[in-house]
């Protein structure tokens, strides 16, 4: 417990600090998951989920914590340039942990949309915030998880009223800055209301390469027959530690598609919880990693199958060289009385070097009988006598093998459904497989790697 | 639907045919465990020194250990001191020849339809029956000698060959090796030993039956296979209990070595009393059972048709340490009721081209939970090791759960590793095509069944084949998902 010990201390000495820098509706809900932290500690590789990442390891770093939320005094807009061409987003940035207030929109947001930092918004709508803040998350037994109930004190906030639809992507740029070795806990709460529909861009990136630890969770609410498309884009370093945790609840007949991308990152922990709450809801749960040298990405997913006539669809392809490793559990959960459940989930892995290893365990708990559901698993390489086929055609060996990895994680580029975001993910894979991505782009001052 | 609810009411009143007890004199020794039974355990066999310590090391790990939880079961708590850990057929003085067994004990036998006596002899099987701890009597044994193929009880082992026992007893399954695996090591009272000598190929199906006849005891037999070099053998291994309605606990080890181009096949219809249609009563079935392939191009085959038991937890796996050797792994596992599955396989590919391939069918009907858990790990050093696994879950009844729980590990860039699994419900089209070619959805269902399970029961021999589809028809005729 030494790990948490630091943070005990911490937390019963700061919790004014904390608490003053906050909303009170955030303080509320701190008690119960600081106990629940305190009394069950970081997740260790002795527990089922946590087998292949070490996280005890990874919070036991001294890293500094910006408590007292010091405004950094940095314009994100003016140094960040890593927009996607041609999707024209609402932009929104959270440092570290604090929502960037100086909000510069290109466009102006629909009518009745709120977006904003959690912390002003709660003070400013707590009845309408109250009603959904961790609600979702409480639950869990995952103790990131509460461990950033108790300390986050800022995020980002997206309420999309009925019928609204929002056209154009609203990104939300996660970045770490500081100089020191930091980490930083911040919440977002994504509200879409009966018949509304949004999609949201969520990009990692650490601007020094310096020990990160980023622990930030997201809880999404989607109403009735509302859509909404989540995607998250990881493109970090190597010294970085990103553990994110995804919540989401869907009401009848609400379509959500979520993809988590990992290309650039040191050490990736993400959780996925989908509640399918209402009859005829749909997920599309997509995601791909691309990993080297030391690099690992861990994914967890469940979806819960609440309500019959429910279906969800599930892929996760990963790439692994260099001395890489990876992990994938996905669990799907059909409750007794979801009938007509369809449910698939795939996961497929290459393995391009021989310390490059794969753990997988896609597990399916069934308790009605009238569902179709499958999952497959594959782990293995390139296939030798395709790219035999390729160079007796007169194609490089590196060309042939290239073409036959983004063959390979095509499809689940293709579950984007934003034309141009999946052009620009189809452009940093290719950079990212031809090892370029390091390259800073023009304009740019991020420091990708 | 109202056909329906009829047609599950009649699987879940399906009998179970082999639940008579057998009023044969008994020989027990007090319940409990501590030092002192495991002594005395010892000392009843009159077993040397080595394996005395051999059991006190493995009783005393056992004290330290917890009972496992990470199972999708959910297992009453079961207290250990209240189960006998020895029962045996009285011996009369010395059964010279069949005439002078029991003849209560032939008739039990009879009633399993074993081929002991020797007048059915012809029809081809070695039989070792166990009854509740204790070996009865082995067939065929004088046969297999002139082949120099040892298939005895493990009691006899430990006296004639002394040495291949200690030399291989705990080598696949150390007794640190899991909760049941500590308790089995420690009070262990007989099993099967079977030693095929080089190049020898058996003759004949060496097969076990185990009973479980005496009230409140456990079963903890021990059955060590060793395939020397191009040997083969296959091995059948069936299981019947009487109707109790209190739980009866079985903790097996089975160990299996194969040396260079050895084979081993080893095949289980597990039919234990599974408890009656509220759940009440049946048997535990905590079974460790591991074979390793410890010689290039040698191969172990598990199969298992099972259909009995209140829980169980089993897994029998395949160390693949030669290279160019194969694993394989064939299940069918019904549950009905509230009888609770949770079965798979392991197999750890170590040594180079080493091949697995695993095809596991659960069926789960009225309020049964059926899980598959698996392991398919290759180690850096397997070089071009090649996995299949398939698992496909059939639901009758809205009750019911079906579960896959698969890990990968693979820690090698040449390794192809597969897995698919299905889970549905029989489909209505089927039934339907089968209707208006006017066969009744009784019948129709039977059929959907056994060719969903035909996959796993050819691969059974050919007498137990015909006893698995019986017992498959048993439990699940007429069943309507």
């Amino acid at each position: 417990m030494l790990a948490e010990q630091q943070y005990i201390e911490l937390f019963q000495k700061y919790r004014s600090e904390i608490d003053s820098h906050a909303s009170s509706l955030m303080n509320e809900e701190r008690a119960f998951s600081f106990d629940f932290f305190a009394k069950k500690g970081f997740p260790n590789q002795r527990d089922e989920d946590f087998l292949h990442i070490n996280l005890e390891k990874q919070f036991s770093n001294d890293y500094g914590m910006n408590l007292k939320a010091v405004d950094f005094k940095v314009d994100p807009y003016k140094f960040f340039r890593c927009t996607v061409p041609g999707i024209n987003s609402h932009m929104f940035f959270v440092i570290n942990d604090q929502f960037y207030p100086n909000v510069q929109l290109k466009y102006e947001l629909p009518q009745g949309v709120i977006a904003g930092s959690l912390r002003e918004m709660s003070k400013k709508y707590p009845e309408l915030i109250r009603s959904y803040y961790n609600k979702l998350a409480k639950n869990t037994t995952d103790t990131t998880v509460h461990f950033n109930t108790a300390f986050a004190q800022d995020g980002f906030f997206l309420y999309v009223p009925k019928g609204v639809v929002v056209e154009k992507t609203i990104q939300l740029v996660n970045m770490m800055y500081g100089g020191v070795d930091m980490m930083a806990n911040s919440r977002n709460l994504i509200v879409i209301e009966e018949g509304a529909s949004a999609k949201l861009l969520v990009c990692g990136h650490a601007m020094e390469e310096r020990s990160y630890l980023a622990n930030r969770v997201t809880e999404v609410f989607v109403g009735k027959g509302a859509k909404y498309d989540h995607y998250k884009l990881e493109n970090t370093n190597e010294k970085m530690t990103n553990v994110g945790s995804l919540f989401v609840s869907q009401d009848q007949e609400s379509e959500v598609v979520i993809s988590e991308i990992t290309l650039q990152n040191g050490l990736t922990r993400n959780n996925v919880v989908v509640n399918l709450d209402g009859e005829y809801s749909s997920v599309v749960l997509g995601g791909m990693a691309i990993n080297d040298c030391h690099q690992h990405t861990d994914t967890h997913t469940i979806i819960n199958h609440n309500q019959p006539n429910c279906s969800s669809k599930e892929l996760y392809k990963y790439v692994l060289d260099g001395e890489a490793t990876g992990a994938f559990d996905g669990r799907i959960l059909v409750k007794k009385d979801a009938q007509k459940t369809s449910a698939h989930q795939t996961n497929r892995n290459i393995c391009l070097n021989k310390k490059a290893k794969m753990y997988t365990k896609p597990h399916l708990e069934i308790y009605a009988d009238d569902v179709s559901c499958s999952h497959g698993a594959t782990v293995g390489q390139l296939d030798d006598s395709t790219v035999f086929y390729l160079r007796s055609r007169g194609i490089s060996e590196v060309e042939a093998k290239m073409l036959l990895m983004f063959a390979f994680v095509n499809d689940v580029e293709e579950l984007i459904r934003v034309p141009a975001l999946q052009d620009t993910i189809r452009l940093l894979v290719e950079k990212r497989f031809r090892g370029e991505l390091n390259k800073k782009c023009e304009g740019c001052s991020s420091h990708c790697k | 639907m109202e056909d329906n609810q009829k047609l599950l009411k009649e699987i879940t009143s399906g009998e179970y045919k082999y639940g008579f007890t057998t009023d044969i004199d008994t020989e027990y020794i007090p319940t409990g465990l501590n030092e002192d039974i495991v002594r005395l355990i010892s000392a009843k066999k009159n077993e040397p020194e080595w394996l005395l310590d051999f059991r006190l090391k493995a009783f005393r790990h056992w004290q330290t250990l917890e009972m496992p939880q990470w199972a999708h079961l959910d297992v009453p708590e079961i207290d250990f001191q209240l189960i006998a850990y020895y029962a045996a057929p009285k011996k009369k003085e010395g059964p010279k020849s069949l005439d002078e067994v029991d003849p209560e004990l032939l008739k039990t036998f009879d009633k399993l339809g074993i081929p002991l006596e020797e007048q059915k002899m012809h029809l081809g099987m070695a039989v070792d029956a166990i009854v509740d701890s204790v070996s009865v009597k082995t067939t065929h044994k004088e046969k297999l000698a002139e082949k120099g193929i040892i298939f005895c009880s493990i009691s006899e082992a430990v006296q004639d060959y002394p040495d291949l026992v200690r030399q291989y007893m705990g080598s696949v399954v150390p007794y640190t090796d899991n909760f049941f695996a500590a308790l089995n090591s420690a009070v262990f009272s007989d099993g099967s030993f079977v030693y095929i000598p080089k190049g020898v190929r058996c003759p004949m199906e060496l097969s076990s039956y185990f009973r479980i006849n005496a009230i409140n005891t456990g079963q903890f037999e021990r059955t060590l296979i060793i395939a020397d070099d191009d040997s083969y053998v296959s091995y059948l291994e069936g299981c019947t209990a009487p109707q109790r309605d209190e739980n009866q606990l079985h903790a097996a080890i089975v160990e299996i070595i194969t040396n260079e181009r050895a084979e081993v096949k080893y095949s289980t219809v597990q039919n234990w009393y599974p408890g009656d249609k509220e759940g009440k009563g049946g048997v535990y079935n905590f079974v460790t059972k591991r074979g390793i392939c410890k010689g290039d191009n040698s191969k172990i085959s598990w199969t298992q048709v099972e259909t009995g038991s209140a829980i169980t937890w089993k897994y029998p796996s395949c160390i693949l340490k030669g290279d160019n050797s194969i694993g394989e792994f064939y299940s069918v596992a019904v549950t009905n009721n509230y009888q609770q599955a949770d079965t798979g396989t392991k197999m750890i590919h170590i040594g180079k081209n080493t091949k697995s391939h695993i095809v596991s069918k659960g069926i789960s009907a009225g309020h049964s939970q059926n899980s598959y858990r698996g392991l398919v790990k290759v180690v850096p050093a397997a070089e071009n090791a090649r996995n299949f696994s398939q698992c496909d879950s059939l639901l009758m009844g809205d009750k019911c759960g079906a579960h896959t729980f698969p890990y990968m590990e693979v820690d090698n860039d040449t390794a192809i590793v597969e897995h698919e699994a299905t889970t549905s419900k029989i489909s209505e089209d089927q039934v339907f095509y089968c209707n208006q070619r006017g066969i009744s959805t009784e019948d129709a269902v039977g059929l959907i069944v056994n060719g969903y399970a035909k996959e796993v029961i050819n691969k059974l021999p050919m007498e137990f084949a015909v006893e698995a589809q019986r017992l498959l028809q048993i439990s699940l005729e007429g069943s309507v998902g």
